[in-house]
């Protein structure tokens, strides 16, 4: 009797391993930014390149920064949700367009409508490692003294802003951070 | 309209398959003829409507429907029509609902070729493929679902994964998948005879002709896999002991033991619990494999888009199934009752030792393969474990394995005389130790001993292989001929020494050189002269290439001429490359182009590859020798005619 | 011997041959791991010296270098704190561009990396996660390191 039990208790144990390996994630694991400051940087403005943006910009405020491209197909999967995010004018979303080509860039706003306060154009993607990031689309939460304070990876969509992102932003305007 | 049908299609599949699932097991529970008798048009119903769902996908391909999320991702206005076809399986989602109807489509075969089988066992296979059914088809509606839509559609999708873009994307992974699903079958028999406490031999007669089914679907997939990673990823490489390979092999290994067990269970009524046991591991480590592949746990070059929380899903669903089976098998197997002996020379002793040393061999694989995982848990470092481990480890028990298989398939059932069988086995031995020192040494060149080992044990089993044919052929005439059963036998070892042949033969003598060459220039390889005779641009439907002339000679005599390219796919704008290969029985020329080197120079790989073939050929080969023993007459699967079948007991011929 | 004394002696026997193979592979398997080290684990000298390993990072721009007609390459990986020369003689995968994430096995020798495999991720756009985090680890530790500086003067 005690072989067939010893049988499930190793599958158990095969069962643990997994579960806490899915929770290592690579994805899952917050990124050694998180309560650290955010990368700073200056970049070139995609729509116009003879002006600049960057992390100076938003200082002091609580800011959403997305990493985009045209080339990545989940990037216009979540397009239309940031535009409806940014007609609800409840934070600012500063764009990043990783390692992309400007003309596209330029046309894919155009024709898709534009969320961002303005979109940085980070061609080689320095920048966007600095920021950790591993695969686009990816958006950062940003607190007032400059510190990532939440970092999701993937289409955002509406409820990783009810469950992931609101709580957090609430606890700023709430005075609790 | 049409995502939304193959939606919608979807749904209807799983409420026919949740009432496929529950009602007839309870019915078999309660002998309740009317919810037994659901389980057959359910399964249909629910075939049914996953044909309409799949297809309804494949449409949505080939109409270039962007606005499907899935098509946007995996295709592209210029794909070729074939590979729209194929690029429905090419994902996560869409292979989701390759698994699926696949999983349908052995449900409806087994609900109709059931006539042997009593009602309760039947409905309650039905029942069980039913439910695992419930789970895949919840997964993919709450996880993955493949028609959620995309708005604004774009105006060209993304492109297929140019990798993908090839022949071997249109069969490989259904055969493969009909391997893995046909193993539910297999498992679905054994949860019955569980349920019910009775395990005898005619259970064991049921079971076998389809699990050898499911195997031999499962050899020619592996197969397939291997020769596409052959000729498409461009290293020359065959096998990789890549986690997603593994995943497919660890199956076959316990598939191939449970055949095995089978034949005793249904022979002398033996080895019922290791038959259950091997039953559930089957199954078990198909659904591990797919959780593998698909969570995101292991990095592989194979591997699917990642996501932990599909992984939870899957995981949560091992744990059911799995678990479940395990602590129905801990209930009942310690009662299972053997009575028949067998003495220590007898072939149930030698196929004591196929389970054991077949279950070692994935044991080892499976740990190879999760020790990264484990060592990552336990936070001892990020590892990586290569293939000569693999295949060290994996030698241990094989070596052994395969010299006893010689010898096993000549042995009698319960007891055999020593004498007898050593003067069956003393001409073949003799033959395979000469062949297998003389022929590395004369055709290429060299000995050792492990080369020694490898090659005789090919040769061995081939030339064991050989007598009951030989002996039928030679038979009096009026004495029977071979069964099927013997032949298939014979058939698939046979095909067991090609294989182990062509790969000693292929890992001893393989010669794999990159080179550096200019237009113009002779390489010389293994006694062939390869020469770049030019270079060019050449446009193909979906990309641009760069393509090389390269012209083999040996003894100045023409061998042939290869094109290998290096292609830019338009769309998704990633190189790739295009290996050239000249094929033969005994040999393959393999080349490849790499990058400029400046001054015209060209980095070029170029490898000889002798026997290369018989590892692919020797494994069709045991599948075709499986395909025969699964058609003897003694498991001709009549349909069931009419609802009254008698009742079976007992002992089969 | 008797039956009895001769399945104990099968089984005895089946045993040690257990052992012995477990044994073996266990100790194949410490010989053949390969562990990931980040560069700049590898420049402050806490990497083996005598068994392979893996190490992953950018490769920095204009550092691919490799005489003209000749296989052998030499690149700079950095994983943006440090900074490791690796060289390799071979073809590199199809995927390996200046400012890509890579990763390669091999050993040191000299303080140099002789790489005898080279992989890049299948995705021109995507970076394998054990690189993405460790230059996210190591481009932090470097903004710190330069905000300290610029603090002091």
């Amino acid at each position: 009797m005690a072989r067939y039990i010893a049988l499930l208790v190793v599958f158990a144990i095969m069962i643990g391993v997994f579960v806490i390996g899915l929770g290592k994630d690579p994805r899952k694991i917050p990124s050694p930014l998180i309560d650290n400051p955010a990368p700073q940087y200056e970049l070139p403005r995609v729509k116009d390149p003879a002006l600049t943006i960057g992390s100076a910009d938003y200082a002091g405020q609580l800011v959403l920064v997305n990493i985009w491209a045209t080339w990545c197909v989940g990037c216009r999967q979540e397009h239309q949700y940031l535009n409806e995010l940014a007609a609800r004018n409840i934070i600012p979303i500063y764009g990043i367009n990783w390692r992309d080509q400007r003309d596209e860039a330029i046309a894919w706003l155009e024709n898709l409508g534009d969320p961002y306060v303005a979109s940085a154009y980070d061609v080689d993607g320095r920048v966007g490692i600095d920021w950790g990031v591993y695969g686009a689309p990816e958006t950062f939460l940003v607190s007032p003294d400059g510190n990532v304070i939440h970092k999701y990876i993937g289409p955002m969509h509406e409820d990783a802003w009810q469950n992931e992102f609101l709580p957090l932003i609430a606890e700023f305007n709430g005075g609790t951070r | 309209m049409i995502p939304e049908i193959g939606h919608f299609a979807l749904i209807l599949a799983l409420s026919l398959a949740v009432c496929q699932g529950i009602m007839p097991l309870i019915g078999a529970h309660k002998n309740d003829e009317a919810l037994m008798s659901v389980a057959r048009p359910a399964a249909v119903g629910q075939f049914v409507f996953v044909i309409i769902s799949f297809a309804c996908l494949a449409w949505s391909f080939q109409q270039n429907d962007f606005s499907v999320l899935y098509v946007a991702n995996h295709s592209q206005l210029a794909l070729p029509a074939i590979y729209k076809f194929a690029a429905v399986w090419g994902a996560h989602e869409g292979s989701l609902l390759l698994w699926i109807l696949l999983m349908a489509g052995w449900t409806v075969a087994v609900a109709r070729y059931s006539a042997e089988l009593p009602r309760d066992m039947t409905a309650r296979v039905v029942g069980v493929l039913g439910l695992l059914s419930c789970g895949f088809l919840l997964f993919t509606l709450l996880t993955s679902n493949p028609f959620e839509r995309l708005i604004p559609a774009p105006a060209d999708g993304a492109d297929l994964n140019p990798l993908l873009q090839d022949p071997g994307l249109a069969i490989h992974p259904p055969i493969l998948y009909a391997g893995y699903v046909g193993f539910s079958v297999a498992f679905a028999f054994a949860i019955a005879a569980m349920l019910t406490g009775k395990l005898d031999q005619a259970w064991a007669r049921w079971t076998r002709p389809w699990t050898t089914w499911a195997w031999l679907f499962l050899t020619v997939g592996i197969a397939l896999g291997s020769w596409w990673a052959y000729y498409e990823l461009g290293w020359g490489g065959w096998w990789f002991w890549d986690p997603v390979e593994n995943a497919s092999f660890m199956p076959w290994l316990a598939g191939t033991a449970l055949i095995h067990s089978l034949a005793v269970t249904e022979k002398r009524g033996l080895f019922k619990s290791w038959t259950l046991l091997l039953a559930i591991s089957a199954f078990s480590l198909s659904l591990l494999g797919t959780f593998l592949v698909r969570s995101g746990v292991l990095v592989s070059v194979h591997a699917f888009a990642t996501d932990p929380e599909r992984g939870l899903f899957i995981l949560a669903f091992l744990g059911i199934v799995i678990g479940g089976a395990l602590s129905l098998y801990a209930w009942r197997a310690p009662k299972l009752d053997s009575t028949a002996g067998f003495r220590p020379l007898s072939r149930e002793t030698f196929l004591l030792l196929n389970n054991v040393l077949l279950i070692i061999a994935t044991t080892i694989i499976l740990y190879g393969t999760l020790a990264p995982l484990l060592y990552d848990v336990f936070e001892w470092g990020k590892i990586s474990i290569g293939p000569p481990w693999f295949e060290f480890a994996f030698a241990l028990p094989m070596v052994p394995l395969i010299l006893l298989i010689g010898v096993g398939m000549h042995t009698a059932w319960r007891s055999q005389a020593f004498a007898a069988l050593y003067e069956q086995l003393k001409l073949p031995g003799i033959i395979a130790i000469v062949a297998g020192i003389a022929v590395p040494t004369v055709f290429y060149g060299r000995s050792g001993l492990l080369l020694s080992i490898g090659a005789i044990a090919g040769f061995w089993i081939m030339a064991v292989s050989l007598i009951h044919p030989i002996r039928s052929w030679r038979r009096a005439p009026g004495t029977p001929a071979m069964t099927r059963s013997v032949m298939g036998m014979s058939v698939a070892h046979f095909g067991v020494g090609m294989f182990t042949l062509g790969i000693t033969i292929v890992s001893s003598f393989t010669v794999e050189t990159d080179q550096s060459v200019r237009v113009g220039e002779t390489v010389e390889v293994a006694g062939y002269q390869f020469k770049l005779t030019n270079l060019q641009n050449v446009q193909g439907p979906n990309y641009q290439a760069l393509e090389g002339e390269i012209e083999i000679r040996r003894n100045g005599e023409f061998i042939s001429e290869l094109r290998p390219q290096k292609r830019t796919y338009l769309v998704q704008q990633s190189p790739m490359t295009e290996a050239g290969i000249d094929a033969g029985w005994n040999r393959d020329l393999f080349v490849a182009l790499g990058d400029p080197l400046g001054n015209d120079a060209w980095s070029v790989r170029l490898q000889y590859k002798p026997l290369i073939r018989f590892i692919w050929l020797g494994a069709l080969i045991m599948a075709f020798g499986g395909l025969i023993a699964a058609s003897d007459r003694r498991y001709r699967l009549t349909a069931t005619a009419t609802e009254k079948t008698p009742e079976l007991s007992g002992e089969p011929a | 011997m008797k039956p009895r004394q001769q399945r104990m002696l099968a089984v005895g026997l089946a045993a040690a041959g257990l052992a012995i193979a477990t044994v073996l592979s266990l100790k194949a398997f410490q010989e053949n791991l390969m562990f990931f080290i980040e560069i700049s684990e590898v420049a402050n000298g806490n990497a083996p010296q005598d068994r392979n390993f893996r190490v992953g990072g950018l490769v920095v721009e204009g550092s691919v270098r490799r005489e003209p007609g000749e296989l052998e390459v030499e690149f700079t990986l950095t994983d943006l704190e440090n900074e490791l020369p690796v060289f390799y003689n071979g073809i590199l995968p199809d995927l390996f561009r200046e400012g890509q994430g890579i990763i390669a096995h091999g050993r040191l020798d000299n303080g140099r990396f002789i790489a005898d495999e080279v992989l890049a991720k299948h995705d021109e756009n995507y970076m394998p996660p054990e690189v993405a985090e460790s230059l996210a680890k190591h481009a932090a530790a470097q903004e710190a390191a330069l905000e300290a500086e610029t603090d002091q003067q």
